[in-house]
């Protein structure tokens, strides 16, 4: 059973990178939307604070002898607060300059958080273990599929739905799609906005670093992890749009699935696929999928 | 008004005369190279307001194009400078056509995936040499005639590419192109209800800006007979914005005073590794926090003429 000259495994091995990619490129792309829906600054220290997330898992099993559950709690509210720092320090005196002024800091930022972790770590990356409970996997017949891997998939879809409930379901999620359209009319009934502005912030920051936990066991923890990374997701972000969070999600593990499937029929064309979409993308529908005309 | 500018750029060119004969030279051409680049780079910021992320991919494939025609196809110099600066303008030529597409955010995101394409091509193609670059790259003879091995010598035929450069760029800035280039940066939807075909305009000036950062290239790659991916990785894009923002953005003497100090700094940096990488973006959190106008915005300022 061969699906044009390529065996199953090499194409359901092949798909499952992919969907994990994916996972990965949704939940980054997903935290970005939200912040620039609320800042009106595309958050270029994204990838750092991936990393960062990976690193914190790195730390708090080293020093502290925490393992991955509390890892997966705990990483994304340190690096969130230290979000909430840099929002509350530097990037709140931003808002009413042209939206470049925030890229051009938060890519400072990332260069000062990545220079600093090279520093001290170098370019290699650093092994972090499977936890015990998700080692091994399943056989499904017509290929392996490793028990970690598919909980990533599902963990990083669960939580990229939640997100999208909690913004478009609920009463928090209209406050803030509401101060999103008109600040300043929310904050006249009543509602503190700079505070859910800064609190936004820590919350995509958060969700970078969550990945960046569920990345450390697959990928090794390094320095490099998040700036090739942070690249490809604004490339996603351009062909989803940032209008509408379902669009982030969708365009992201489309994607993923996508450069998994050119790995296995055309490898060569692989690392740039994503590239290309994105140019196709631009010439006919230079809004995005999923955007907004503007 | 423009008289000031002009006895600016007088000095600066007597400046760049002597030069040589107090500070070392090949650090003067590396200066020399990225001032260009830095310029080439500002006619976008500066002057239509659009920020590209990804001007490193003209630089480098410029570089790789006048290496390749150097060294494999054995051109003179004149001829593989030209090459490149031709290439990079044609990938300007796609490259713009795509990107002027979106504006503000996303013309920045799109010319950084549009490079991280680029690079991707650089490592993987045949003629780029991969990691290792296009190396030993000859310098050969200008027009047959002069010895580009002496260093003296290439340092004024440097110091005059990049003097005819940005000639070119100051030229274009006060003229009735540059005029309507600012009209868009001010208010779009004005330059176009006022019959401007915006587009074409952007487009010329990004295909202008990538021949220009071709140029410095090509020069570049001629000079230091390499041509690496290190002139093609977004890390030099970010340098050239560095460059651009610490000198001053729409400043005419802005990116050269930025080139200058920003190679200096590498220069006595060189040996501290991944700090680089720290103290540049130290300097972009703070030019953005407190010094947004730069060096030369804020000098203007202070003495009342513009720069």
């Amino acid at each position: 059973m061969d699906f044009f000259g390529i065996p199953p495994q090499a194409l359901f091995g092949q798909l499952l990178l992919g969907l994990i990619n994916g996972a990965f490129y949704a939940m980054l792309s997903l935290g970005l939307a939200v912040i620039f829906g609320m800042l009106n600054i595309i958050n270029f220290t994204h990838g750092a604070q991936y990393m960062m997330g990976a690193f914190a898992a790195y730390f708090l099993l080293q020093y502290g002898g925490l393992g991955y559950w509390w890892s997966l709690l705990l990483a994304p509210i340190i690096v969130g607060a230290s979000g909430v720092v840099i929002e509350r320090l530097m990037l709140r005196y931003l808002y009413k300059l042209d939206h470049l002024y925030g890229l051009l800091l938060t890519f400072g930022l990332a260069l000062i958080i990545q220079g600093l972790f090279q520093n001290e770590f170098g370019s290699s990356g650093l092994p972090y273990r499977i936890p015990p409970e998700l080692t091994g996997g399943q056989n499904l017949g017509f290929m392996f599929l490793p028990n970690y891997r598919a909980w990533v998939v599902g963990v990083s879809l669960a939580v990229c739905l939640a997100t999208w409930f909690l913004i478009e379901r609920t009463k928090l999620g209209s406050y803030l799609r509401a101060a999103t359209e008109n600040p300043a009319l929310v904050q006249a009934f009543g509602i503190n906005v700079p505070r859910m502005i800064t609190l936004t912030y820590g919350f995509g920051v958060g969700l970078a670093a969550f990945a960046g936990v569920l990345a450390a066991p697959i990928y090794q923890v390094s320095p490099l992890m998040g700036s090739n990374l942070i690249i490809i997701v604004f490339a996603v972000v351009v062909i989803g749009g940032m209008g509408s969070i379902m669009g982030a999600i969708v365009t992201g593990f489309g994607l993923g699935v996508i450069e998994g499937l050119t790995k296995v029929f055309y490898p060569q064309a692989s690392s740039t696929v994503i590239f290309v979409i994105m140019a196709i993308v631009l010439l006919i529908k230079p809004a995005g999928l999923f955007g907004r005309a503007r | 008004m423009i008289a000031f500018q002009h006895r600016v750029m007088i000095g600066l060119g007597v400046l760049g005369l002597v030069a040589p004969f107090v500070i070392y030279p090949i650090f003067l051409m590396k200066a020399l190279c990225f001032a260009l680049f830095a310029a080439a780079f500002n006619l976008l910021i500066g002057y239509v307001g659009l920020l590209s992320f990804g001007h490193a991919m003209f630089l480098g494939m410029a570089g790789y194009a006048a290496g390749h025609a150097a060294k494999i196809w054995g051109l003179p110099p004149e001829l593989a400078i030209l090459f490149g600066t031709s290439v990079a303008a044609a990938l300007g030529l796609v490259v713009g056509a795509i990107a002027i597409r979106r504006q503000g955010i996303y013309f920045a995101m799109t010319t950084l995936a549009l490079a991280q394409m680029v690079y991707f091509f650089c490592l993987q193609a045949p003629f780029t040499g991969g990691e290792d670059g296009i190396q030993a790259i000859p310098r050969g003879r200008l027009f047959g005639v002069v010895n580009l091995a002496d260093t003296m010598t290439l340092y004024y035929v440097v110091l005059t590419i990049v003097a005819a450069g940005f000639l070119l760029l100051y030229r274009t800035i006060h003229s009735p192109f540059g005029q309507v280039l600012k009209a868009i940066r001010e208010n779009e939807p004005r330059a176009i209800s006022l019959g401007y075909r915006v587009d074409q305009y952007k487009l010329l000036a990004f295909v202008l800006s990538a021949a220009l950062a071709g140029l410095a290239g090509a020069t570049k790659a001629i000079v230091f007979q390499l041509a690496s991916l290190t002139d093609v990785a977004w890390q030099m894009s970010g340098e050239v914005v560095l460059m651009t923002l610490l000198g001053g953005l729409g400043t005419v003497f802005g990116p050269i005073v930025g080139a200058f100090i920003v190679i200096t700094l590498e220069t006595y940096l060189a040996q501290m590794g991944s700090w680089v990488l720290v103290i540049q973006g130290v300097i972009f959190v703070v030019c953005v926090l407190t010094f947004r106008r730069g060096v030369v915005g804020e000098l203007a300022r202070l003495i009342r003429k513009p720069l």
